[in-house]
């Protein structure tokens, strides 16, 4: 699967992965660059998040404005995604319009402007975004899940930023964190579609080649000690239903115990989709928390999941509470359902059918061109995609007895985070 | 680039590739191979939507759809999910005001159980007693977190009001009262009154067989007879407002409010469809979501969203402009979509934003129409709309052949004539209030 990449690494240290796609004729276009909520220091919580915002506000080449015009003539789509690892940019376009991105994307690598005037409306945007957020029960309760799970690394902190830094954060205090961290030695381009690769990488040659190299980003390995005990937090807001929230640490993207921890979250809480584009999910009604919580009358919904990280992030559940119910009462039989997963093997039939799902997910991402080029990039942010490729082969490995270890590896009742969201608006229970 | 010889599919359905059959029962078939693809996407829908909802149980079509999948003659709840779940395949269905719709996907190798399975729970619902009280439980709390969502409140009060008492203007997932005034009996009768056959459309795409679909379809669902017409439902036209009708809808503790602001648009069958489509990408679409967006969001940073839409349905249409805004902002924003309508209803669009707008339309389709699940929403709009199997390959010079005077002229008809509904909803304490 992943011969029919090419892959090479142009002298000023850019990484490039081509991948022809033949199946309709568009192509996906990702420049990915190492740095996002990971990298950012204490007063300047966002400061990614927003440089991604100032990406579309203009070059000298191409003032603000005139690429979304260029890009929406074509019909196409392009947007930015600000991560904790990685911040990461895509046009999908029909394929004769490749070289739009290449020279929009080489363009604003080096030349965007940060105009101070654009820096103080962006401001006001973002503030309006991390308002519409705070409007949001979930939000609330995972952001405070999140900073109590970590003590000192960055992933404690929500990438939007705070409402504090994102007052106080100047335009210098921007354009330093641009040059920092985008240049070539930094980025990877991943291309995908309809297009002859070795043509390609002479176009991608020729607009990104003569740009000065610049530095990999240093990550600096941040110690965060295992959580020491069960913490409990409660938030409130808005609202007439109540969420839970339990957090257990996870181990990262590489290792082992990551896709033993992929099987057992598809048979505890049901698969998680793999497709950032496209595809759409499987229900979990057969998983066994549905039928321990909501078939019980417990919560009426429920959901759990990993997100792919460079370091151990979290692995995380969140139940949505029937009114009539307590969380006491759900997570007495939550624990039981964790306990009956670390004391006893599953059966074959349940990691079977969780590699059927995933397998049928793999499927039904790959009619997309933007989602295969997403991964094209995104593995190598954490992994490399080796991981993706080999990502089914690498769940069929997964035995009964690694899915009993990573239940007691990685799902401790003392080291743990149960976050409550009660609502101001509701019969509390 | 070099020209080069692709593999793949003409990017557009058409008549050389859609394969249209109907049932003697009076369902239509429409497919599409795409020899590419591992799996398969199985759209349609029904005639069996809210409007048949009696006004104090409003939410009886949405429930009764979601009942389906509760229990059949056959299978009990986790007897259906497992199935589904164990092949990684999924079927849902969905509630509107004319339709049922229903969308699944599975694996090439199991489209047969997904359509035995479709047909099952279409044809021999059981409506387990215990499991519509649980629907109703779950759904009771989708309309408890409903009613604490901004942008949702504001949709939902902006229909109603601009509506008034047309089935549009009620929400057809009903309100906690009506939903609690549904029993059994009620869903039981709903299903023998208005599920049929007949008014079915089903559009199945992805690594298929056309003829051995057609002769799964027969199999599994040509044994299903056709019940008697339903008695129309009468769609009065509705008025546009004739003057401003502002309302704020008061959900307090939130950062944010959600505003819609807009009045009656086209339907979808009018002439003025396309017109209102090229001029609504100018108004609010294009870019960074066109004139509208480049105001409120990049010249004054006023909301992280900012947008135009067309509702544009069978029996009426909505024109409606909506954002996110903090509330001390309301009013200037406000201000500034009314002005930027009025520009759009005074002056023709320049001759580049229209030729934007066009090749924005037209280059969109082939990204719209790569995944299966696209191409098969693009069937059942051909079918629901009678737009004819060369739809998409038409498409491109029916809207090159769209002039600035007729989108001005559009402009004007629908937004030039009384007041606008503007709802807001979030927190009190805007500059207005």
């Amino acid at each position: 699967m992943a011969d029919d990449i090419l892959r090479t690494r142009l002298p000023n240290g850019l990484t490039v992965h081509l991948k022809e796609i033949h199946t309709a004729p568009l192509i996906s276009h990702w420049v990915w660059y190492r740095v996002g909520s990971r990298y950012e220091r204490e007063g300047k919580r966002g400061i990614s998040h927003w440089v991604e915002h100032m990406q579309f506000k203009g070059t000298p080449r191409f003032p603000a404005g005139t690429l979304d015009r260029a890009i929406a003539r074509t019909g196409g789509t392009w947007n930015a995604f600000t991560h904790m690892d990685w911040t990461t940019y895509f046009e999908t376009l029909p394929a004769d319009h490749l070289p739009l991105a290449l020279e929009l994307e080489s363009d604003r690598m080096i030349n965007s402007l940060f105009d101070p005037q654009d820096v103080e409306s962006e401001r006001s945007v973002i503030l309006a975004e991390l308002a519409g957020n705070l409007n949001e029960p979930l939000f609330l309760l995972s952001d405070a899940v999140q900073k109590a799970s970590f003590t000192s690394h960055p992933y404690r902190n929500e990438v939007i930023g705070t409402p504090e830094d994102l007052q106080s954060i100047q335009r210098d205090d921007l354009y330093d964190h641009y040059r920092r961290y985008y240049h070539p030695a930094n980025a990877l381009i991943a291309v995908a579609g309809d297009f002859d690769a070795r043509e390609v990488l002479r176009q991608i040659e020729d607009w990104y080649g003569s740009i000065p190299a610049g530095k990999p980003a240093e990550m600096p390995p941040v110690a965060e000690p295992p959580l020491p005990e069960e913490r409990h937090l409660a938030v409130s807001g808005p609202g007439e239903t109540v969420y839970m929230q339990i957090a257990y640490r996870a181990p990262a993207a590489s290792d082992a115990d990551f896709f033993s921890l992929t099987v057992l979250d598809s048979l505890l809480a049901g698969p998680t989709s793999l497709n950032m584009f496209g595809g759409g999910g499987i229900s979990n009604k057969t998983s066994r928390l549905y039928r321990a919580l909501v078939e019980k009358e417990l919560a009426v919904g429920l959901s759990g999941g990993m997100q792919a990280t460079c370091d151990p992030f979290l692995y995380d559940l969140t139940i949505t509470l029937r009114p009539d119910r307590s969380p006491d009462e759900v997570l007495a039989v939550l624990d039981d359902e964790i306990k009956r997963l670390q004391d006893s093997p599953v059966s074959g039939q349940e990691i079977e059918r969780a590699i059927k799902q995933a397998r049928a997910m793999f499927a039904y991402g790959s009619e997309n061109i933007t989602n295969q080029a997403f991964w094209l990039g995104f593995a190598e942010m954490f992994a490399d995609y080796n991981w993706f490729s080999g990502y089914l082969a690498r769940l069929e490995e997964v035995t009964p007895a690694d899915i009993l270890q990573a239940a007691q590896r990685w799902l401790p009742f003392n080291q743990r985070v149960v976050g409550i969201f009660y609502p101001l608006n509701g019969d509390q229970p | 680039m070099s020209k080069r010889q692709s593999a793949h599919l003409n990017a557009l359905p058409g008549a050389d590739d859609i394969q249209r059959v109907e049932l003697p029962n009076g369902l239509t078939l429409l497919m599409r191979c795409n020899p590419f693809s591992p799996s398969v996407v199985i759209s349609g829908y029904l005639p069996a939507g809210s409007q048949y909802d009696p006004p104090d149980k409003l939410g009886l079509a949405y429930l009764t759809a979601l009942a389906l999948m509760r229990g059949t003659q056959q299978r009990n709840f986790q007897q259906i999910h497992e199935t589904l779940e164990y092949a990684g395949a999924s079927l849902g269905f969905a509630g509107s005001v004319h339709t049922v719709s229903f969308g699944g996907r599975c694996l090439t190798e199991d489209l047969p159980m997904l359509l035995e399975m479709l047909g099952e729970v279409l044809m021999q619902p059981a409506f387990p007693k215990d499991q519509l009280e649980r629907l109703r439980v779950q759904h009771l709390t989708g309309l408890a977190i409903r009613a604490q969502d901004t942008a949702e409140m504001a949709s939902l009060v902006f229909d109603e009001l601009l509506f008034n008492d047309h089935p549009y203007g009620k929400p057809e997932d009903g309100y906690p009262h009506t939903i609690q005034n549904i029993n059994r009996e009620d869903v039981l009768q709903f299903h023998q009154h208005y599920y049929s056959p007949k008014g079915l459309v089903l559009a199945v795409v992805g690594g298929i067989d056309p003829t051995q679909v057609t002769d799964w379809v027969n199999r599994y669902l040509g044994s299903w007879t056709a019940s008697d017409d339903p008695l129309p439902v009468a769609f009065p036209d509705p008025k546009p407002p004739a003057q401003d009708i502002r309302r704020h809808v008061s959900i307090e503790g939130k950062s944010q409010c959600d505003l819609v602001v807009g009045t009656l648009g086209p339907r979808r069958a009018d002439a003025d469809f396309f017109p209102a489509i090229v001029g609504n990408n100018i108004l609010g679409q294009l870019g960074m979501m066109g004139r509208i967006g480049e105001v409120i969001r990049e010249q004054h940073g006023l909301a992280y969203y900012a947008a135009a839409n067309l509702v544009a349905s069978t029996a009426a249409g909505s024109w409606e402009v909506s954002a996110g805004v903090d509330p001390q902002n309301l009013q200037r924003v406000i201000d500034l979509i009314r002005a930027e309508i009025r520009h759009f209803t005074r002056e023709p669009v320049s001759e580049e934003e229209l030729a934007d707008s066009k090749a924005n339309l037209i280059g969109r389709l082939p990204l719209a129409l790569e995944s299966n699940s696209g191409v098969a929403g693009a069937l059942l709009n051909i079918e629901r709309f009678g737009l004819g199997l060369d739809y998409y390959r038409n498409y491109p010079a029916m809207i090159q052949g769209i002039t600035r005077e007729e989108v001005l002229k559009t402009a004007r008809r629908y937004l030039n004539g009384g007041g606008l509904v503007i709802v807001s909803a979030g927190p009190d304490g805007s500059s207005e209030a």
